[in-house]
């Protein structure tokens, strides 16, 4: 009982860090990079990500037994390209100047190859709570990953975070941060981070290991 | 369920694909419709509030605003359907008219960009601008729409129409940055040129085609028929 509750949460638990979508797995490079400009438009993405995850994820664990084989990429993606739909529609309505900033990258969460993944490699193996729990804990994991790179990128490109003003006028913004490159740039950053701090973690077990031992 | 049943039982029965396949499709046409018809009411009434707050934001004297289309014979009427390019004339609390508002497009650098602006009759200019729908680099291009001396331009931009000519006495044109002289050039913005210009583009070709229209037709608006009726 106490086994499969601790395996339920680590479940959800594996996509925040040791098997974070962006920074573990690197996956879903496309938007991470490219709409993370400012830290609205990256909350906004990993959210939108985030329903399509779970929604997506949700249906293709309760139809497991009823799509063959051969023919689970095309339900699969017919699954994920009516979620990213409906997802759109509903951005729209919610607010049509979100819609505008994040452009044509709500339709590409269609080709996010993090859901198709998820999809394939879990929800498709899975009962419907674990995919549940799976795909909650990936897109949590999608997102806050994003916004640490929205945040970066915003405040060194625009000088503002989530549209609020940080610096007085004499703060000479990096514009490079807020093009392309500077997704990069924020990506590498967090990357270089997170390897550093995995490194010296993997680091202290194998010290502890040989205290035991 | 199990009417076709191949010679050789192969491991996934022909039906049972075509059954997975098609049974999606219905679920997910289903989803879809329903969000559509969910959405749709408050979408377009997004669109009508976003459009209404640009035009005032355009023209701030106008209390209220008629869409117009040209007719084939050269005259303007009141647009019964929304046209691509929407244009209106905007009247005051007295129903005086008090200028026009046009929507333009043109190539930018990444991609078509969609502007209104503003036309006073009296000022024989271009008196309010700004971009409705564009995706120029953020931070090179898109500072069109918040560089403070790039709007500027926009205060009084003339646009006076060459008398008994279908076309602007002088082409709106996008000089570089600094380097404006005249009341019918944009200043524009380094570092941003191929947008400034492209704006410079739209405006020049819109105005050269609405503005002689808009002043030709001009007198019959004022306290004509049509602001009657309002």
């Amino acid at each position: 009982m106490l086994g499969k509750e601790v395996s339920s949460t680590d479940e959800f638990v594996k996509g925040l860090w040791r098997e974070n979508p962006v920074f573990v797995q690197v996956l879903g490079m496309c938007p991470a990079l490219a709409v993370s400009n400012t830290a609205i438009n990256a909350l906004t993405m990993g959210l939108a990500t985030t329903f399509v995850l779970l929604m997506s994820g949700m249906s293709v664990s309760a139809l497991r037994n009823f799509i063959p084989r051969e023919a689970r990429i095309v339900s699969f993606i017919c699954i994920i390209a009516s979620f990213v739909t409906a997802v759109d529609y509903i951005i729209q309505a919610i607010s049509l100047e979100l819609h505008r900033s994040l452009g044509a990258f709500i339709a590409l969460i269609v080709v996010n190859c993090l859901i198709l993944g998820r999809a394939e490699a879990f929800a498709s193996k899975n009962s419907l709570g674990r995919s549940v729990l799976d795909g909650l804990g990936m897109g949590v994991g999608f997102t806050v990953a994003l916004l640490w790179i929205g945040v970066v990128r915003e405040i060194l490109g625009s000088g503002t975070l989530f549209g609020v003003v940080l610096f007085p006028d004499t703060f000479q913004t990096w514009t490079v941060m807020v093009l392309p490159s500077g997704g990069f740039f924020a990506m590498a950053m967090w990357l270089l981070l997170v390897n550093w701090l995995k490194e010296r973690e993997a680091a202290a077990e194998k010290r502890t290991q040989e205290a035991t031992s | 369920m199990n009417t076709v049943s191949p010679v050789q039982q192969p491991p996934t029965s022909a039906w049972s694909i075509y059954r997975a396949i098609v049974g999606i499709g219905a679920l997910c046409a289903l989803l879809i419709v329903t969000v559509y018809q969910a959405t749709a009411s408050r979408i377009s009434e997004n669109q009508e509030r976003f459009l209404a707050l640009a035009i005032a934001e355009v023209l701030p004297a106008a209390q209220s605003t008629v869409a117009i289309v040209l007719t084939e014979d050269g005259r303007l009427v009141e647009a019964t359907d929304a046209p691509a390019l929407p244009v209106f004339l905007g009247f005051d609390a007295n129903v005086e008219l008090v200028g026009a508002v046009v929507t333009a497009e043109g190539m930018g650098y990444q991609d078509n960009i969609r502007v209104l602006y503003a036309y006073s009759f009296d000022e024989d200019a271009i008196v309010g601008f700004k971009v409705l729908d564009s995706k120029e680099t953020p931070g090179l291009g898109d500072r069109v729409e918040t560089e403070t001396h790039f709007i500027a331009n926009f205060e009084k931009l003339d646009a006076t129409v060459m008398p008994g000519a279908g076309t602007l006495l002088n082409s709106i044109v996008t000089v570089k940055q600094g380097e404006k002289t005249e009341a019918w050039q944009i200043d524009g913005i380094t570092g941003a040129t191929i947008t400034s210009e492209a704006i410079g583009n739209i405006l020049n070709e819109s105005a050269n085609t609405w503005v002689p229209v808009l002043e030709r037709n001009s007198t019959a608006f004022r306290k004509s028929d049509m602001t009657g009726e309002r």
